[in-house]
């Protein structure tokens, strides 16, 4: 905290947070085009699902083979992605990292709204959707399937714990700021305070509970990206045949949730005009953090390609070469060099942990991430173990078809749509942490709260 | 005959013949066409207490019991269900591929096509030209589901829709499949299909009421796969494929009974013999799949690479 000071100059007032932070609740720039944007993609998409419904999954790409495509490699880019709120606001915080204060609402942002958006795409998926309930009513145990599903579950729910806990002792602050808000708005903060009152033992439960959930994240999380893993890593498949899948999707998912908090710390830095809050400080050491993520992802990376290339079976060549010379090559270069190992040397210069490079950086690992999963999924499916034969041609190639497209782009639309309205609801960082940082008390809160201005 | 009902009756069913195996059920098995509404006629024509006469589909007049008769085709489909899910007690359903025989004459495809309700490209067996590596000429390999003792593609469905039953078959309920195609992704050869449009000739089977031992009708978005005919075998018949091939490339039979039969020449062999005396081969053993499928190797080639029939699928019209 004092690091964070020394970089500010002098303290922030009580007043200037609180106003600062909730400013952009009230108006912001763009908002209504913005939103406007998003439902439009989003609208596109649902018509795309229509169709899908009426025509079935013929209208994708995908045929006996390659039987999982697009939507399945976006479903693991999103839940990779959801893990960063694991990351920041439990791992991070639990070991006391100061200055992950104004960014760990907006990690537990995203973790929300990607993985919300990553169980509407398996349903995307399925072939049967009106039979979803066969889970519950049918679930049976030993199908890795139903671990996700309820892992994936617990993980939304734990989120929206560590969303919502660390929000309470702000409400106050949004009660007495926000009463030329429509009513429904200030309804919602009413239901939300959980009568909080500022008292110490309030807040003192409260960040008990706080610590309860950001370590019970902490497995659920690890369980959620590893039995994503195991769905792939269950089959006798080459290239999905392995036993480090479960750790090499979990590094591999920080990577693209700590480039993802890296592009959402630099939009609302900038339209929330936020800067004060969110600085280089900010961008630098996320930058640090997002080289170590990747160097470990790169570790699995070496792991689980080298090793197999090293041995070159019989069985595991056409795959591995398709990968590194073949049909995918352009696309696993690109992905490997450009989204991973050239982002990593970049970030190692105190230049390039800049926010605007940052956030280029941090654009080109996301894109990346979402590619690799693209090459995990698919090139082992056009290897199957027996020749693909007596099939029209379309059965073995894959490329996603404009429905795919468009309906991963309503996923897209949707995640951030989330993010938006959470944004437009409440403050995207603590004003309380934030305050209580510039050393500001609970009695000189709770005495603003009660409408003196000090 | 309705061992269902008795399941006593199919101990004493083993010391019958080899013969009646591929005789008896003439009757169930036009009931089974008649329950699954295609082809076939099925008529009443008069009755006491306690006998039926129906037209069997060799034009023979025959006389059951009433009551047979109407367990076997106005079965309750939760019956129907669940006797598909349990299996033929005391079974355990076997199939050898003669890999020198093949010809690749492909009517074993066009009979599996016509009984399952598939579209061309859909093939629960399929006649693959095997290709190793251009040392040696190549050859023909039918692949069907090899009905995997330990079946990769049951573990993951997350509903039970795909599952094993105690003669070794495993089927597929697509009434409750949810269509999420992780068996696809789990069986290493290929087995499965998927119905990504609606199935063929959707609106002829619309009202016809789903047989989970033959997979019809096909629903959209569900999976598919070979039975084994599983609805043949229950009516103690060799299956589609076995029958229709002319060249004499399937045995088929009981593990138990240790016994197969050849579908082109319905000569009865013993089975241990057979795969020991020709040094058969399963697929991929190495993955630990244990199929049922066993291989005799594919000797005799002919060289230079010749074969008859096309890579078309004969067309065999009902
Ligand atoms: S061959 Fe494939 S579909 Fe058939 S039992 Fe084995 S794993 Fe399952
Ligand atoms: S596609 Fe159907 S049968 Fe296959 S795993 Fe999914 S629910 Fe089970």
């Amino acid at each position: 905290m004092s690091e964070i000071k020394q970089k500010e100059g002098q303290k922030k007032s009580l007043n200037k947070i609180v106003s600062d932070l909730t400013r952009p609740i009230k108006n912001h720039y763009g908002f209504t085009p913005w939103i406007l944007f998003l439902l439009t993609v989003m609208g596109i998409g649902l018509f795309a699902y229509i169709l899908q419904l009426r025509d079935g999954l013929g209208v994708t790409a995908m045929r006996d083979y390659v039987s999982w495509g697009l939507y399945i490699s976006s479903f693991i880019f999103f839940i990779a992605t959801a893990l960063v709120g694991m990351l920041i606001s439990a791992v991070l915080g639990l070991i006391g990292v100061k200055w992950i204060t104004p960014i760990s609402r907006i990690a537990e942002m995203i973790a929300l709204g990607f993985a919300m958006w990553a169980g509407l795409i398996i349903i995307f998926d399925m072939g049967r959707p009106d039979r979803v309930l066969n889970i519950f009513l049918h679930g049976r145990l030993q199908s890795p399937i139903v671990w996700d599903i309820t892992v994936v579950t617990t993980y939304v729910a734990i989120s929206i714990l560590l969303y919502l806990l660390p929000l309470i002792p702000d409400i106050p602050f949004l009660k007495k700021t926000m009463n030329d808000q429509p009513k429904w708005k200030q309804k919602i903060y009413k239901v939300l305070s959980f009568g909080f009152k500022g008292k110490p033992e309030q807040y003192k439960l409260i960040k008990r509970l706080i610590r309860i959930m950001a370590i019970l994240i902490i497995p659920v999380a690890l369980a959620i990206h590893t039995v994503t893993s195991w769905l792939f890593a269950a089959t006798l498949r080459v290239g999905w045949d392995s036993t480090i899948f479960g750790p090499y999707y979990v590094s591999g998912a920080f990577v693209a949730g700590g480039a993802a908090v890296i592009i959402a710390m630099f939009v609302f830095s900038r339209n929330f005009r936020l800067k004060e809050y969110i600085t280089n400080l900010h961008f630098d050491k996320m930058g640090k953090l997002l080289v170590m993520l990747m160097l470990v992802y790169l570790y699995f990376n070496i792991n689980e390609y080298l090793v197999p290339a090293y041995k070159m079976k019989l069985e595991d060549e056409p795959h591995l070469m398709g990968l590194f010379t073949g049909k995918f090559a352009l696309m696993f270069w690109t992905v490997q060099l450009g989204g991973l190992i050239i982002p990593t040397i970049l970030l190692l210069f105190k230049k390039m942990r800049k926010p605007v490079p940052s956030l280029i950086i941090g654009i080109v690992v996301v894109i990346g991430a979402f590619f690799k999963r693209y090459l995990i999924t698919i090139p082992t499916l056009l290897h199957p173990h027996l020749p693909i034969q007596n099939v029209p041609e379309e059965f073995s190639t894959y490329w996603p078809t404009a429905f795919e497209w468009t309906i991963t782009m309503m996923a897209v639309a949707g995640a951030v749509l989330i993010i938006t309205i959470l944004a437009k609801l409440f403050p995207v960082m603590p004003i309380w942490e934030t305050a209580h940082e510039e050393g500001i008390t609970n009695d000189e809160m709770n005495k603003f709260a009660e409408g003196k201005n000090i | 005959m309705k061992e269902k009902k008795h399941p006593e009756k199919s101990s004493e069913k083993k010391s019958t013949s080899r013969r009646d195996f591929l005789k008896k059920g003439l009757l169930a098995g036009a009931g089974t066409v008649l329950a699954g509404g295609v082809v076939g006629s099925f008529n009443a024509f008069a009755q006491n207490e306690d006998t039926i006469y129906v037209l069997g589909s060799d034009m023979k007049v025959l006389s059951v019991p009433k009551s047979q008769v109407k367990e076997r085709n106005i079965r309750e489909e939760d019956q129907m269900q669940k006797e598909g899910r349990e299996g033929i007690p005391g079974r355990k359903w076997i199939k050898v591929i003669d890999l020198s025989k093949c010809k690749n004459a492909r009517l074993c495809m066009a009979a599996c096509q016509n009984a399952h309700q598939l579209k061309p490209e859909q093939h629960h067996v399929n006649v693959l030209r095997m290709d190793r590596g251009g040392e040696t000429a190549p050859f023909f390999m039918p692949k069907p589901c090899q009905h995997c003792d330990n079946p990769p593609c049951t573990k993951v469905c997350p509903v039970d829709a795909t599952f094993r039953r105690q003669d070794g078959l495993v089927l597929i309920n697509n009434e409750r499949c949810i269509g999420c195609r992780f068996c696809i992704a789990a069986c290493p050869y290929s087995a499965r299909i998927f119905n990504w449009t609606e199935p063929k000739d959707a609106e002829k089977y619309k009202n016809v009421e789903y047989d989970v031992e033959l997979n019809v009708p096909q629903k959209k978005g569900t999976v598919s796969k070979c039975l084994f005919s599983a609805d043949l075998l229950r009516d103690e018949k060799l299956p589609y494929c076995v029958t229709a091939c002319p060249n004499g490339v399937y045995w088929f039979g009981d593990e138990n009974e240790n016994a197969v039969t050849n579908g082109t020449t319905k000569e009865t062999v013993n089975f241990k013999k057979l795969i020991k005396d020709n040094a058969a081969y399963v697929l991929l053993p190495e993955l630990g799949t244990k199929p049922r499928v066993y291989y005799l190797p594919e000797k005799d080639r002919l060289v230079p690479f010749t074969y008859e029939g096309s890579t078309e699928i004969k067309k065999e019209e009902h």
